[in-house]
């Protein structure tokens, strides 16, 4: 395998590009590994990567129904932020972007982490006072956030209109290190460096299910025949339910379609990244030009990954509200993606009814600013059989106990 | 140039004048820009995205990649806009873009000079150090040459219509298929709609040729046109996309309504949102480009998009041109160019023989052809001046230049199945035609499983005329006879998806498959190299397909690429996912007329203009407006809330507490429900009384609290929030439709109907009084009584309930005698001090008196018992909702945050959303907190700051003093009781 740089590239311009390797090799499966991810987006490819990286188990397996990163991973609208309320929240969110500030020099892979800022809007003084209590939490969680008022926001972020006649700014929370990264970027550098850890990763090949003997995971069947392990990480997000039908216990999880859109590529014109839960919706512009705007989940548990209309038209209104020039622009594509969501809206990593089986999963419509935090938690849990302290909280029995995680305060519909 | 003669679409005796960037021009009614632009000699048009390429229009149509414009100026600029859809009006203004500083000489096509070491994805593998340069330095530098058109900067002036409609059949596309579906399926009766996305009727046929029914092809159409037009139930509507086909037959259509005129009155543009019964897609297909060296230079454009601009506005880049092809159909160009007058030295067809109807008839006229030929490369600086022949399946050796002023180039045909296949229709791979066709195995279905969706004519894959116009007719009605017509025969065409095929790694850099994003071969084979080998990985490494047009021209080629780099069959390969829109739909036709003021509704209590006569500062709760307070000339607001508190507690004040949740329950399982609903008893509630009443989620977390009163032994009014009420009546609707359905209870909502006034203060006795009319004497109506009669002869129901802790009288009379009664209690009120206070001086007051205020003390995590409301739970009811939820171990933890009062040791108030911080710090390394504010005030009674908060067994602690911290400062606490004022309740109970 060999390190990407600069200097890579003019040597392989100069030959034509014949000479660049595969970034993750596609290897027939073994009959079992030490420990199994099934789901490679983001969060399992991360929790492979720091199975290897953090505690050296490097016979791992992940497996992938599809293509790799063709899930949330490859259709959310990218935004990394940590501006959390609860503390087990901002803790995990927080180690993730931290992970984030790093990760391409880490990965050798440009994952293009742009920490342009992540504005939350306050357009009813209910949220202003939710988030001058958000940011005074952050203060104390060691996340650097500050409320800011109207006239701040319009400087950040010009093409705004501050005073709408119906939903006037108020001001915002704003996290100045949070941004966006290049989504199928961090699937694939995840990819390419469990690949160099020696690691697995088995694309086009399901789990039809899941081997249970006295309580203990034995080993998963595929669509490319059985695999032993004694360690199972469950990491596919909206399919989670399925998987833990599979193994013979339920999970706290209702899966909808959560919907997105980008517009045609234009110059820049917005250099942070806003989020309005008031009116639901949230926009960015991606390096290539696109406005990409988040909208909500359709109001039904389904897994269709389509795009519905409407939503987003209820949330166009909305921007168009807040972002005047919207109007004129055009919408290039719309999307859906499966999310899994708990009842707190926070995730689940967690020990499961049956032993060696673990899942992460439960990050609703937020999962992509999670995936290092959440691979890192996720491998010390299946590493040592029990969670760490990023982990702790997010065990799935915290419903039945009531030590519920609930982010609605801050975080709205939106994330 | 502009030929002499023909030109089906223009007008001649119609010359308009119109402005490419800094230059007037002049071209011709039913011109479009880009035709008009070809008439003046103008073919260089964009930029291509990545290495600013010059770039030229390829299509004649909505697939255009490479001619987008910036169209109008101002506030009216739309960047991107298609000049090949652009129909001209006088005085249109174009600016080109992705340029600097201009169309011909930009700078930024210095990309190009480097764009060996620019392949696919290059920016994966560098700019990764030094690490802050990548958001100063490297990722600006690529924002800036990125993005298309400038982002437009003003709000848009123009409106945007939407409707909704309904049909039994809903066809997309006006060409023959399209119309002879509709003919079949309005001649059975049905309810038809007919949109076509041109100005005019009749797609290819008009152009290609052949005959129907006997005649020319435009002769049917207008006759089916009119027929159509004549029906009572058929919609027909040209410049009118069908974007999407979502599940169930919902359809999104985009109408342009006044773009071709250059703006006017109404609209600018109609979103339909339909229902059909079912979709006939007959959207046509797309002609595919050949992946030749140097494909890309401006002049090089489809065979059939040189053939429509040359029939339909008489136009054509200069005197000659060179046709390169795999298939029979690019003859009927080649014909097309000499029946202009355009001279054809060569067409070039990769296939070993042509022997066709079409290549004869070439010979016949004169033309060459030379077959098992490719082009090895173009000539030219800013346009092909010549081509370069070679053998199609050599290397790319020059056998031969050629000049030309433009490259006619068809790789085949792919049908548009975006409509099929947007609602989930499934796609075969047709090896004859080598292209995806719909496969009719496998449609999108509806609820019952049925088809919603039948493509027709070349949406179907049925490109020649006779299957085109019949296959059209089937799908409108399987009964009906379709229209005879007769095109020539065509041989089957050669798949070539990279020319010549035996072409090196420098070639197959200059081959482009995207033309905007400019991926080229070399890029897909580099992407397959690297692993990237779904058709999805290939697609986000090089953004393949990932331009304006989606791939429409560049999928299939650069699909065909990837499996002969994998060596695999295309169809295994298969297709990325076809996402709605079908064609960029508008943004502000997707949000319509709701923007502005009427974004969303705004509520008005029945006072509210009485409210802004009188100074009110407005607050947004949900949808309604409330008074803030009144402050008074050089009053702040501040002052102006501490001068109403005060006068309130020591005189009279009024509210409107009209946006108070008014709803009533009745049955005779109304009280069984209450009971069920509020953790409270409210079926013992005697008739004549009220009560406080506190809701929970199953959860057991508050979500809503208010007083309720009963008014019959089989109806009860609830009061809720301002913001709760239409939460709370769908909360006990879904509670009772779908749990508690056998139940006998009626739920209403009557907030609107009823004007609500609370009349506060010590005075407020005296002022109900001199209104005249019932008795609200304390004997006549005690504290948390309510009862009916008339006051100033105004019919009204009056609740002895208190939010503030004074004496206070909630007045609810009809909505329309709301004002009367305000200005009596004012008038009234007057020789008692009188004042209106607002939501800031009822939140101060409900503070001081250590109220709760749902969304200041709750937040989703907080329980009655954390309240000190444990009394409002009745003991002695078996159940109630969030009754279990609260059983669970961490909602009884003694340990909970828990009300209490907090009085800072220097009088100041609390910052809001301040924590208490406690010792140490956690596992995660966060430092430590044991409570929060909820609610902190400056209390004008007191003359100081006062808060309530939630602190760790806050009520077993009173009078420790706490650090709180927020915005940067630290403040110290003292824990005493929440309620601050008056603690006996002498006040309210007189």
């Amino acid at each position: 395998m060999s390190r990407y740089s600069v200097f890579a590239i003019v040597r392989e311009g100069l030959r034509h590009h014949t000479g660049w390797p595969r970034a993750w090799a596609s290897p027939e499966p073994r009959a079992r590994y030490d420990a199994i991810v099934v789901g490679a987006g983001g969060h399992g490819l991360a929790t492979a990567y720091y199975l290897g990286r953090n505690h050296g188990i490097t016979d791992v397996a992940v497996l992938e129904k599809g293509w790799l990163g063709g899930g949330n991973t490859g259709r959310n609208t990218t935004i990394i932020r940590s501006n959390y309320l609860q503390d087990p929240s901002a803790a995990i969110y927080e180690k993730s972007r931290a992970l984030y500030e790093t990760l391409s020099q880490e990965l050798n892979y440009n994952v293009m982490f742009s920490p342009r800022g992540v504005m939350m809007l306050a357009q009813t003084e209910h949220e202003v006072r939710g988030y001058r209590r958000t940011a005074a939490a952050n203060a104390l969680q060691g996340v650097e956030t500050e409320f800011i008022g109207p006239r701040r926001v319009k400087e950040l972020c010009p093409i705004m209109n501050i005073d709408g006649p119906r939903y006037p700014v108020l001001g915002a929370l704003w996290q100045p290190r949070g941004g966006t990264g290049r989504h199928d970027a961090v699937a694939w550098g995840y990819a390419r460096a469990c690949s160099q850890m020696g690691m697995h990763i088995i694309e086009n090949c399901a789990v039809t299910g899941i081997t249970v003997e006295g309580g203990q995971v034995r080993g998963v069947d595929t669509t490319r025949g059985p695999i032993g392990c004694d360690r199972l990480g469950l990491v596919v997000a909206g399919h989670s339910s399925q998987l833990a039908d599979m193994a013979g216990f339920r999970l706290p999880i209702e899966s909808l379609c959560l919907q997105a859109l980008v517009s045609e590529p234009i110059k820049p014109c917005m250099d942070v990244v806003v989020m309005a839960n008031t009116v639901h919706g949230y926009m960015s512009q991606s390096d290539k030009g696109e406005m990409v705007i988040g909208g909500g989940t359709d109001g039904f548990n389904n897994y269709t990954q389509r795009g519905s209309h409407h939503h987003i038209e209820e949330t166009l209104r909305a921007l168009v509200e807040t972002f005047p020039m919207l109007s004129r622009l055009k919408m290039l594509r719309q999307w859906g993606g499966i999310v899994d969501m708990t009842g707190d809206r926070s995730p689940l990593i967690s020990k499961t009814p049956v032993g060696g089986i673990f899942v992460n999963c439960g990050w609703g419509t937020g999962g992509f600013k999670a995936i290092p935090g959440s691979g890192w938690a996720m491998a010390e849990l299946m590493a040592k059989g029990e969670p760490g302290p990023l982990a702790a909280e997010f065990s799935m029995f915290r419903f039945r106990e009531g030590r519920f995680i609930d982010e609605s305060v801050a975080a709205g519909v939106a994330h | 140039m502009r030929l002499e003669t023909g030109g089906r679409l223009i007008d001649r005796t119609r010359p308009l004048r119109f402005r490419f960037d800094d230059r007037w021009m002049t071209g011709l009614a039913g011109d479009t820009l880009a035709s008009a632009l070809i008439g003046q000699g103008r073919i260089l048009m964009g930029r291509s995205f990545k290495y600013h390429r010059p770039r030229g229009p390829v299509a004649a149509g909505l697939e255009e990649p490479n001619a987008l414009v910036t169209l109008g100026t101002g506030a009216r600029a739309e960047p991107n806009v298609r000049a090949t859809q652009t129909e001209l009006f006088q005085g249109l203004r174009a600016d080109s873009q992705n340029r600097w500083p201009s169309l011909a000489f930009d700078l930024m096509a210095a990309n190009d000079l480097v764009s060996r070491f620019l392949p696919a994805g290059f920016y994966y593998k560098t700019f990764i150090r030094p690490r802050a340069a990548w958001k100063h330095l490297f990722e600006p530098a690529i924002r800036r040459a990125a993005g298309l058109g400038p982002a437009p900067k003003a709000a848009d002036p123009d409106r945007y219509d939407q409707v909704y409609a309904f049909c039994d059949v809903l066809v997309a596309g006006g060409g023959v298929a399209g119309l002879a579906a509709a003919l079949a399926a309005a001649r059975t009766g049905a309810r038809v709609m007919l949109f076509e996305q041109a100005p005019h009727w009749g797609g290819r046929a008009p152009v290609d040729g052949g005959t129907v029914a006997g005649g020319d092809p435009a002769g049917w159409v207008a006759a089916a046109v009119a027929e159509l037009a004549a029906m009572p139930d058929v919609t027909l509507r040209t410049r009118a996309t069908v974007a999407a086909v979502h599940d169930h037959g919902y359809v999104l259509v985009e109408e342009r309504l006044t773009d071709h005129l250059g703006g006017g009155p109404g609209p600018r543009r109609r979103l339909w949102r339909i229902r059909a019964g079912r979709v006939v897609n007959a959207c046509g297909a797309f002609e595919r480009p050949l992946a030749f060296p140097g494909n890309d230079r401006p002049g090089v454009m489809l065979a059939s998009a040189l053939r429509d601009y040359v029939v339909n506005w008489a136009v054509a880049p200069g005197p000659a041109a060179v046709v390169v092809t795999n298939n029979d159909d690019a003859y009927r160009t080649a014909l097309a160019l000499r029946r202009a007058g355009i001279s054809v030295p060569v067409i070039a067809d990769a296939r070993p023989a042509a022997d066709g109807p079409l290549p004869q008839a070439a010979r016949a006229a004169g033309i060459r052809v030379a077959t098992g030929t490719g082009i090895a490369g173009t000539v030219g600086r800013g346009r092909v001046v010549a081509v370069q022949l070679c053998d199609a399946g050599g290397g790319g050796h020059v056998t031969e230049t050629i000049p030309c002023d433009a490259v006619a180039m068809s790789g085949g045909w792919s049908p548009a199945v975006h409509l099929w296949s947007q609602p989930g229709g499934r796609l075969r791979w047709d090896e004859a035609g080598a292209m995806f066709v719909p496969d009719p195995d496998h449609p999108p279905t509806g609820a019952a499983g049925e088809p919603i969706v039948t493509c027709a004519g070349a949406a179907a894959g049925a490109l020649r005329l006779p299957d085109c116009i019949a296959s059209g007719a089937r799908a409108g009605d399987p009964a009906a006879a379709a229209p005879p017509a007769e095109a020539e025969a065509e041989a089957p065409l050669l798949p070539v998806w990279v020319m010549p095929s035996g072409a090196g790694p420098r070639k197959r850099a200059k081959m482009w498959l995207d033309f905007q994003n400019d991926v080229k071969v070399s890029d897909v084979e580099l992407a397959a190299r690297e692993g990237y080998r779904s058709v999805e990985h290939t697609k986000r490494y090089t953004t393949l397909g990932m331009a304006t047009d989606q791939g429409k021209l560049s999928n299939v080629n650069g699909l065909a690429v990837l499996a002969q780099a994998l060596d695999e069959a295309i169809p295994r390969v298969g297709t990325t996912t076809f996402r709605p829109p079908f064609v960029p739909v508008t943004i502000g036709a997707l949000a319509g007329e709701a923007r502005g003021a009427v974004f969303q509704p705004l509520r008005r209590t029945p006072l509210h203009d009485w409210h802004a006569a009188h100074g009110a500062v407005w607050e947004p709760v949900g949808l309604w407006r409330r008074p803030y307070c009144y402050p008074r000339a050089n009053e702040s607001r501040a002052d102006a809330v501490a001068r109403e508190v005060l006068n309130t507690r020591r005189a009279l004040g009024l509210l409107d507490a009209s946006t108070l949740g008014k709803i009533v329950v009745k049955g005779p399982d109304a009280g069984r429900f209450l009971d069920m609903i509020y953790t409270g008893a409210m079926s013992s509630l005697p008739v004549g009384r009220c009560r406080y009443g506190l809701l929970c989620n199953e959860q057991g977390f508050l979500i809503d609290d208010g007083v309720v009163a009963r008014l019959a032994e089989d109806t009860w009014l609830c009061h809720t929030t301002s913001g709760g009420a239409d939460r709370i009546h769908v909360w006990m609707e879904d509670w009772l439709q779908t749990e508690w359905w056998n139940w006998r209870v009626f739920t209403l909502n009557l907030t609107e109907q009823l004007a609500q006034i609370a009349v506060v203060g010590p005075h407020a006795r005296k002022a109900l009084e001199a209104l005249g009319g019932m008795d609200v004497s304390k004997a006549a109506l005690p504290f948390m009584h309510w009862a009916e009669g008339t006051l100033a002869g105004i019919p009204a129901r009056v609740f002895r309930i208190s939010f503030s802790g004074e004496l206070s009288y909630e007045v609810a009379v009809p909505a329309d005698r709301g004002v009367e009664l305000w200005e009596r209690l004012v008038a009234a009120g007057g020789p008692l001090g009188v004042m209106p206070y607002g939501t800031e001086a009822l939140h101060v007051m409900r503070a001081e008196k250590g109220f709760i205020m749902i969304g200041d003390e709750t937040d989703g995590t907080v329980i009655p018992q954390d309240l000190g409301l444990g009394w409002a739970i009745s003991a002695r009811k078996p159940d109630y909702l969030g009754k279990r939820g609260q059983m669970r171990p961490a909602l009884a933890d003694p340990d909970r945050w828990r009300l209490v009062g907090l009085m800072t040791l220097d009088g100041s108030v609390i910052p809001e959303g301040a924590y208490a911080v406690g010792a140490g710090r956690n596992a995660n390394g966060q430092t430590a907190t044991e409570g929060r504010v909820t609610s902190t005030y400056f209390s004008p009674t007191l003359n100081r700051g006062i808060a309530l908060g939630l602190i760790r067994r806050g009520p077993e602690r009173m009078g420790e003093v706490l650090t709180f911290a927020a915005e940067g400062r630290r403040v110290q606490a003292r824990i005493v009781s929440p309620v601050f004022h008056d603690p006996e309740g002498k006040a309210q109970d007189v």
